[in-house]
């Protein structure tokens, strides 16, 4: 039997479904990431490697450390660096040719203005880094985005660069679909009546088909970050069609459990062990 | 194995073989997090992942 690490710093309801789907191809060790040490370059004691870590800098270090012993990582400490940049996201998704919204990059408050007026109001501004829908703002006016950016200017470096980009007119959701592999097995909608729709910030979800477009953007966009299981924030765009977001490196998924009904954890312990045994 | 809250002080129970960045709920309100050293098991007080990152 092979073997696969679990590299976790909390343990999730995902963490915990992927140790049990795990155990059912693999030896598994689970490896807590904050208590470890990992000495890189050192001899591989595991085919595999399950990145899990929810610190982004602790799943991109923990995940090369993996990486320096020769165990086939999931997903590269380079994926999930430019996964977690929204920035670099977009060059990569920009590069294959994948859709997205209007996205304009500002370095100061005049600049942040300047952008908002660019893409149109209302216009959204985000953190280069972050997640779970924060830190987001709606800009209505060129007074806003004066606000928001004299805001951010006291927030730290990190945070005087921004991420500028159209509000989509999407219908009162979003799309949320899964890549493992060369698969997209399930998506979910995140329906909520405010334009942030994650599901943290109370939105509902929703099965949602995977048609042959939503196949297709999902793969291009999960294959541009480098990125073998993740998932991706969709909006559908009335003319354009369905825009990318941003790729999860590190994917919540037990929402598209509990809507669908689909073994997430099951189909990614497959794919693992499918890389194991090359 | 029963331990105690470092928060209120009230037992908490926590399964034997609880794994090091599992979170515990108390009553209290409190999101607590198991850490483990050795055989050891103890508890603290969960403070967020610093550079969240999900969903
Ligand atoms: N340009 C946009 N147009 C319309 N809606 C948007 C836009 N950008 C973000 N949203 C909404 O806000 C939500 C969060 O945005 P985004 O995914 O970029 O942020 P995040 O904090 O990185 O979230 P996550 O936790 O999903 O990684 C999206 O799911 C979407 O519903
Ligand atoms: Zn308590």
């Amino acid at each position: 039997m092979p073997t696969a690490l679990l590299l976790y710093d909390i343990l999730r309801d995902e963490e915990r479904l992927l140790l049990k789907a795990l155990e059912r191809f693999f030896r598994v060790k689970p490896l807590h990431v904050p208590s470890a040490t990992m000495k890189m370059g050192s001899a591989a004691e595991a085919e595999v490697a399950l990145e899990r870590c929810v610190g982004f800098h602790r799943a991109i270090a923990s995940a090369a450390a993996a990486e320096s012993w020769g165990v086939r990582t999931v997903n590269s400490p380079l994926a999930i660096a430019v996964a977690g940049d929204k920035v670099l996201t977009t060059l990569a998704l920009l590069r294959s040719g994948v859709p997205i919204p209007r996205t304009v990059l500002a370095f100061s408050v005049e600049g942040l203005v300047k952008a908002a007026k660019e893409v149109g109001y209302p216009a959204v501004v985000k953190p280069v880094h972050g997640s779970w829908g924060r830190l987001l703002a709606l800009v209505n006016d060129e007074e806003t985005a004066r606000a928001i950016a004299e805001h951010r200017e006291l927030l730290g470096p990190a945070y005087r660069v921004h991420y500028v980009q159209e509000l989509v007119r999407k219908p009162g959701r979003d799309i949320r679909s899964m890549c493992i592999g060369d698969a997209v097995p399930v998506a979910i909608y995140r329906v909520s009546s405010h334009w942030i729709t994650n599901t943290a910030r109370g939105a509902r979800a929703e099965p949602a088909p995977v048609t042959p477009e939503l196949e297709d953007v999902t793969l291009r966009a999960c294959r541009a970050v480098g990125v073998e299981v993740g998932g991706v924030d969709i909006v559908e765009d009335p003319e354009r069609g369905l825009l990318v977001l941003e790729v999860n490196a590190v994917p919540e998924f037990k929402n598209i459990v509990r809507v669908t009904g689909f073994d997430v954890a099951g189909a990614i312990a497959s794919y693992a062990y499918g890389l194991a045994k090359r | 194995m029963r331990l105690r809250c470092p928060i209120c002080g009230a037992p908490v129970e926590v399964p034997d073989d609880a794994m090091p960045g599992e979170l515990v709920e108390h009553d209290c309100g409190v999101v607590l997090e198991v850490v483990r050293s050795g055989d050891e098991i103890s508890l603290r007080p969960f403070q967020g992942v610093e550079e969240d990152w999900g969903e």
